[in-house]
């Protein structure tokens, strides 16, 4: 007989693949409340909450912290308004070489990090452009528009192309019908994809790492912590922040493009 | 008589087709004007242009004299009840329906009280909370008309706005809106291409092949009298009987349309072989073939019929047979 059980040798396998996956996870947070500050010791020799108040404390967090939040948000910002237009344009209308301007929107997320990095940092200098806070921006937006777009597209092909007539129809200019028709009906597309690009340029390394000059970013500064060990446990506790401050609205994407599968307008 | 929406040799390509063709065309106000056609000829881009939805590659539009070259679709005073209903999903039906008052700024309860008024108008009062996806078909298909009809457009457009619903839902609306055109005085152009439809709704209907005009007529010309083969088989399915078989008869080279209705079985006439039995209900459809030509009878439920393969004589009366004479051969 078939049964909808599944064998237990797999339930094993499936669980040891979660396990190895989110159990080193865990072993960082527990270094976050060791009382040892020099070296990784297993088991810690004791628990504490000072590290939470060492990196209160700590100016260099602060400032790469917030650097980090200033380049997600504004890179987020320009992928939703570039994103939805490439996205409209795509979906709403044909064109010559309509498939290629798609793919060619999408590659920079499929190029290596690296690769886009060093493209990058050859084309600033090239330009004369000094690194700054706007060249990071610039870097994560590459890739954020792609997040964005890729939402978005699939929204707008959900969302019947009469609606937009039939808007028109009824007295409302262009910006009219954007308001109050497609608005609405990507605006969780929107929400998804813009929290998807904020998640990925907050906890980005490597083209960021071509494109910034003296700032850094919150990932960067882990990295440099650990080949400088001091307050190692600080870094854990940093990297419990980036956890959740990643976590969370990957989360929230997640639940917000839920059960949207039906085609908005073309029920009959 | 006023002139709600005129053609003047409208055409309307996309790339090589002509989806519309040289089109001129005069619908007065107050009328109900349907626009017949099979799929592809052209009626739906029509509408689509009165709509402003296309713009004409050639021709000029007007709606009540004024020229529609540069207006774009929200700004011309005319709705459309589209096909598909284009129902926007994330407003409830009082949102809907008073969609184009909102945009038009008017006060929140002038719009309730208008969109109230339509509700009630289409029957659907007391739906207002509702979302269009909790409705059935026809109960969308009226939030369509009650949301076109609130902006009290001087030309109501209607594509296909049946097509969706079942025959017996389909006959009631065809009789709804018969009623509510005469009650609201608004010009009505309706696309379909349901001949039956036409023919009973419709004050007068052109009749659309391969994007030009074949025929515009009142339903009753246009049964009784087509001016061409092809309308003669679409409008009604008449038998279309060729010119030589015609010349042999009444002397003149011409096509000529003969209804399967005004054909009777008697006991001399032409000779010909019954092919075909088919039992509608009202009367049983026969195919009978006189050499050459294969003609469609309509044989009442009084009277017996005929087996496949016995040979039967057929009669009509010469008045019957609408000679095409517009119609080069």
């Amino acid at each position: 007989m078939h049964s909808d059980r599944a064998p237990f040798g797999l339930k094993i396998a499936a669980i040891a693949g979660l396990a190895f996956m989110h159990l080193p996870l865990l072993l960082i947070f527990v270094y976050a409340f060791t009382t040892e500050d020099k070296s990784y010791q297993w088991p810690p020799p004791g628990l504490t909450l000072e590290w939470f108040a060492v990196t209160w404390a700590r100016e260099d967090v602060w400032e790469a912290l917030s650097l980090s939040v200033k380049v997600a948000s504004i890179s987020t910002v320009i992928a939703l308004i570039l994103g939805t237009l490439c996205a409209a344009a795509i979906s709403r209308t044909r064109f010559f070489g309509r498939e290629a301007v798609s793919l060619m929107v999408i590659l920079p997320i499929a190029l290596p990090g690296i690769i886009t990095g060093i493209s990058l940092r050859s084309a600033f200098n090239l330009a004369d452009i000094p690194f700054s806070f706007w060249t990071i921006v610039l870097g994560h937006a590459t890739f954020c528009v792609v997040v964005v777009y890729n939402n978005a597209v699939a929204r707008f092909r959900r969302v019947s192309g009469s609606l937009v007539e039939a808007s028109m129809d009824l007295g409302a200019n262009s910006f009219q019908t954007f308001r109050h028709v497609i608005l609405p009906n990507i605006a969780t597309a929107l929400l998804a994809g813009g929290m998807l690009a904020f998640a990925l340029s907050f906890d980005e390394v490597i083209v960021t790492t071509f494109t910034a000059g003296q700032q850094q970013t919150l990932p960067i500064w882990m990295l440099e912590e650990l080949v400088r060990p001091r307050q190692r446990p600080v870094t854990n506790v940093v990297a419990m922040i980036v956890v959740m401050v990643t976590f969370l609205p990957i989360l929230g994407a997640y639940y917000l493009t839920r059960g949207t599968d039906s085609v908005a307008g073309q029920g009959k | 008589m006023t002139v709600a929406v005129k053609f003047s040799g409208v055409s309307r390509h996309f790339g090589k087709v002509r989806a519309v063709d040289n089109v001129d065309l005069d619908i007065a106000e107050g009328e109900f004007f349907a626009m017949l056609g099979p799929s592809g000829s052209g009626k739906t881009t029509c509408l689509r242009l009165i709509a402003g939805f296309e713009r004409p590659t050639a021709g000029t539009i007007e709606v009540f004299g004024q020229n529609m070259g540069d207006v774009p679709p929200y700004k011309r005073e005319i709705n459309t009840v589209f096909q598909d209903y284009a129902l926007f999903p994330h407003l409830n039906v009082i949102d809907n329906v008073a969609y184009g008052l909102m945009i038009a700024g008017q006060s929140k309860s002038v719009r309730q009280k208008a969109a109230d008024d339509a509700l009630e108008m289409v029957a659907l009062g007391g739906y207002g909370l509702r979302k269009p996806s909790e409705l059935s078909g026809g109960q969308r298909q009226r939030v369509a008309l009650a949301r076109a009809i609130i902006n009290k457009p001087k030309v109501l457009l209607l594509d296909e706005p049946l097509g969706a619903l079942d025959l017996k839902l389909r006959e009631q609306m065809q009789e709804e809106l018969k009623v509510l055109q005469k009650q609201l005085g608004i010009t009505f152009v309706f696309v379909t291409h349901d001949q039956g439809e036409a023919l009973s709704m419709a004050d007068r209907v052109a009749v659309f092949n391969e994007g030009g005009i074949a025929q515009i007529a009142t339903p009753h010309e246009l049964y009784l009298h087509p001016q061409t083969p092809f309308v003669a088989d679409f409008v009604g399915s008449s038998n279309v009987l060729p010119a030589p078989f015609v010349k042999k008869i009444v002397g003149a080279s011409y096509p000529a349309s003969l209804r399967p209705e005004a054909i009777q079985i008697s006991s001399q006439g032409h000779a010909g072989v019954v092919r075909s039995v088919n039992f509608l209900g009202s009367a049983t459809r026969l195919s009978v073939q006189l050499d050459a030509v294969t003609l469609t009878v309509l044989c009442p439920l009084s009277d017996s019929v005929p087996n496949i393969g016995e040979t039967i004589y057929l009669s009509w009366e010469s008045a019957d047979m609408h000679v095409m004479e517009g119609v080069n051969v």
